[in-house]
């Protein structure tokens, strides 16, 4: 595969409820931003853009199509849509330019959940015969992939309460988008009430409002537009079953299989940014990834701290990136979930030119 | 459902109900607090070289992918970009077909929104007719654009298709 | 911004769906208070029955009939039920592997938060009227001879 640069990353604050602002007053500010970074106007700089978003979120049929308006699409662009997390907007658009359709992308993701009830709206993406009918929301399928956990041993309440409490340190510390940051600890943490035992609320990642935007490009047009890149060294996606019952819940068979074809344990991994909606998740990642103390998680914070649902795999790639083109580390990790209790899960390796 | 024990069930009903609470967002608010006082208002970005008039806005301009930034009052007057003739009756809603839904640029504007004709002959609505809004009474506004009941045909020259989108505020007073 | 305007509505999608001869037979035989599950290729017991192997692919259509009570594998204790759920009152939400499946399926329990624990024995409690659906099962209760200290 022919190395490919990540350019520009931008992402917005994580908001409860960015109510006052539609899709398209979203997107065109972290679009400008990640554009601007590189010298480019709009999307008719670049060969292809492709969105990650979900309308059910908002409950807004063809949200996706309104946030072109935020492109400059005139006269028309190249440009597609998942109805996913922009991390497989990002994949798509590699394949594009691998094919020799593109040099350049600009790549976005967006989620605006405040006006739904998120846990209850991704119910329905469960099978629709033997789960959505009962509504099982996606706190509670968490939990109990939780307790399989506790219960064999593999990790304890105080490890997720170390999860959670450094999350907010590194968010506090790192991430002025953050939606929570401070300082906890592990026993004010376990001092607070159960909410979907055995998950505490701050075991849940919040729900979050904002959109992240990053430019991706050749090696070559890269070093044409003069400014620090990272480069993505491997990249693999894989899934599991849809049926819950069928996975070993206690690790993630797929983020393992993604990771060795990605070649994540080819050197030394400096920083992983992983997609953990669930304290328990992160621990259940850096196990599959097999990542140590030697390695940073989450400096940012991870989603823990505010989840951009269908921007934050997005933005974990981001986030590794700017470490790189910031001259602060020379390899890391990012990671993308998607589905219950991670069915779906994406690995990218990136590295300094 | 039949409780008949040799009926194999080959499909199910799955009603899936989600409640949401929609916001307007920035652009539409501004636009919305107008048609509240009975007024059509569109907005571009000046510094754009495109000039356009977006109505209703959303808050770029679509075709510069930037914000729109400053607000333009729109007529009541607007011209025919196209229409179709609806045939299929819309549950609730209490317009019966045939009638007559149109894409209708006001004088001022650039793009198109869409909306009822009516008090027209079906047959001879066209390409270029120049229509005017017909409002409800003031006591029933609302943050709604059905405060317009619908367009009616004007007594004015069609617009030429290359001019539909290019009428200004002052209106269209025939070929010059 | 002086005003934030907002406006509360319900999307509906009233779909039917294509059952398919794996899924259609498991509703079929709910409807008649049995369960049944699929054979898998490496002769594990899937409950509810999936159409094909999650390893290997291949179409499954060995249907299996299982008890309908068996154990708790994981659960959670939804402490605030949300409006979509069930029921209104606090309920667990389980994996239950039912005697004679291999594989656990999602459903709820109902009982005391002081009862539940892994490992606990649930039998089905079936609805008054069975219309083929996974409701028909209301919920999983702790067996009668079976509840805890």
């Amino acid at each position: 595969m022919k190395d490919i640069a990540v350019v520009s990353f931008a992402q917005s604050d994580c908001r409860r409820d960015a109510g006052a602002c539609n899709e398209v007053e979203l997107i065109m500010p972290v679009i400008e931003q990640a554009l601007q970074e590189v010298g480019l106007r709009n999307s008719q700089d670049v060969d292809f853009t492709c969105s990650g978003s979900c309308d059910y979120q908002q409950g807004a049929a063809f949200a996706f199509v309104m946030g072109v308006d935020a492109l400059g699409a005139v006269p028309p662009i190249k440009e597609s849509h998942v109805e996913m997390d922009a991390a497989w907007a990002l994949y798509e658009s590699m394949l594009k330019i691998t094919m020799g359709q593109a040099e350049s992308a600009l790549i976005y993701g967006f989620g605006k959940s405040s006006p739904g009830e998120l846990p209850t709206v991704l119910s329905q993406q469960l099978d629709p015969y033997y789960l959505a009918p009962l509504w099982v929301d996606s706190v509670s399928l968490a939990a109990l992939q939780a307790r399989v956990l506790l219960d064999r041993g593999i990790i304890s309440e105080q490890d997720m309460a170390a999860v959670v409490s450094r999350s907010r340190a590194n968010a506090k510390a790192n991430n002025p988008h953050a939606q929570l940051a401070g300082d906890v600890s592990v026993e004010e943490l376990l001092a607070e009430a159960e909410w979907v035992a055995p998950l505490r609320k701050h075991d849940c990642c919040p729900i979050s409002d904002g959109a992240s935007a990053m430019v991706i490009a050749t090696v070559e047009r890269a070093r044409s537009w003069g400014r620090p890149f990272a480069v993505i060294k491997g990249i693999d996606h894989r899934m599991e079953s849809h049926n819950i019952g069928a996975r070993d819940l206690a690790r993630s068979a797929s983020t393992e299989l993604a990771a060795e074809k990605a070649g994540v344990a080819n050197g030394a991994v400096e920083v992983a940014e992983l997609y953990a909606p669930f304290s328990h998740q992160e621990i259940i990642l850096s196990r599959a990834l097999g990542l140590d103390d030697s390695t940073e998680i989450n400096p940012s914070g991870g989603v823990l701290a505010g989840n951009l649902m269908m921007a934050s795999g997005l933005s974990r790639i981001g986030e590794v990136a700017r470490h790189i083109m910031n001259g602060d580390i020379r390899r890391g990790v990012a990671h993308a979930t998607s589905g219950p209790c991670l069915q779906h899960n994406l690995v990218a390796v990136l590295e300094a030119a | 459902m039949s409780e008949d024990a040799g009926e194999h069930i080959t499909a199910i009903e799955t009603p899936v109900y989600l409640k949401y609470n929609f916001t307007a967002g920035q652009a539409t608010t501004r636009f919305l607090q107008q048609v509240r006082q009975g007024k059509l208002v569109g907005q571009r970005r000046p510094e754009c070289d495109c000039g356009n008039v977006y109505v209703p806005a959303r808050g770029s301009c679509a075709a510069c992918g930037l914000p729109t930034t400053e607000e333009v009052e729109l007529g009541d007057k607007a011209t025919v970009q196209s229409f179709t003739i609806v045939w299929i009756p819309i549950p609730n809603n209490p317009i019966q077909p045939p009638y007559i839904v149109a894409n209708l640029v006001p004088d001022g504007a650039n793009i198109s929104f869409i909306h009822l004709m009516s008090e027209c002959d079906n047959d001879s609505v066209h390409i270029g007719q120049r229509v005017e809004a017909v409002w409800k009474p003031e006591e029933e506004w609302d943050y709604a654009m059905d405060n317009i009941r619908y367009f009616r045909p004007l007594d004015e020259p069609d617009v030429p298709i290359e001019m539909i989108g290019k009428v200004p505020l002052a209106g269209w007073e025939g070929e010059a | 911004m002086s005003e934030r305007l907002s406006q509360q509505f319900e999307l509906g999608y009233t779909y039917t769906r294509s059952t398919g001869p794996i899924v259609g037979r498991f509703l079929t035989e709910l409807r008649q208070r049995r369960i049944v599950g699929t054979r898998g290729d490496d002769g594990r017991v899937y409950v509810p029955p999936m159409e094909f192997d999650p390893v290997t692919a291949s179409a499954l259509d060995e249907f299996v009939e299982v008890a309908d009570c068996g154990e708790v594998v994981s659960w959670c204790w939804v402490s605030e039920p949300r409006d979509s759920h069930p029921f209104d009152t606090p309920f667990a939400w389980a994996l239950v592997k039912l005697d004679g499946a291999d594989v656990p399926m999602v459903h709820a329990v109902c009982a005391g938060r002081d009862e539940m624990r892994t490992g606990m024995r649930v039998q089905a409690c079936w609805a008054e009227e069975t219309r083929g659906y996974i409701t028909d099962i209301v919920c999983f209760e702790p067996e009668a001879q079976g509840k805890g200290p």
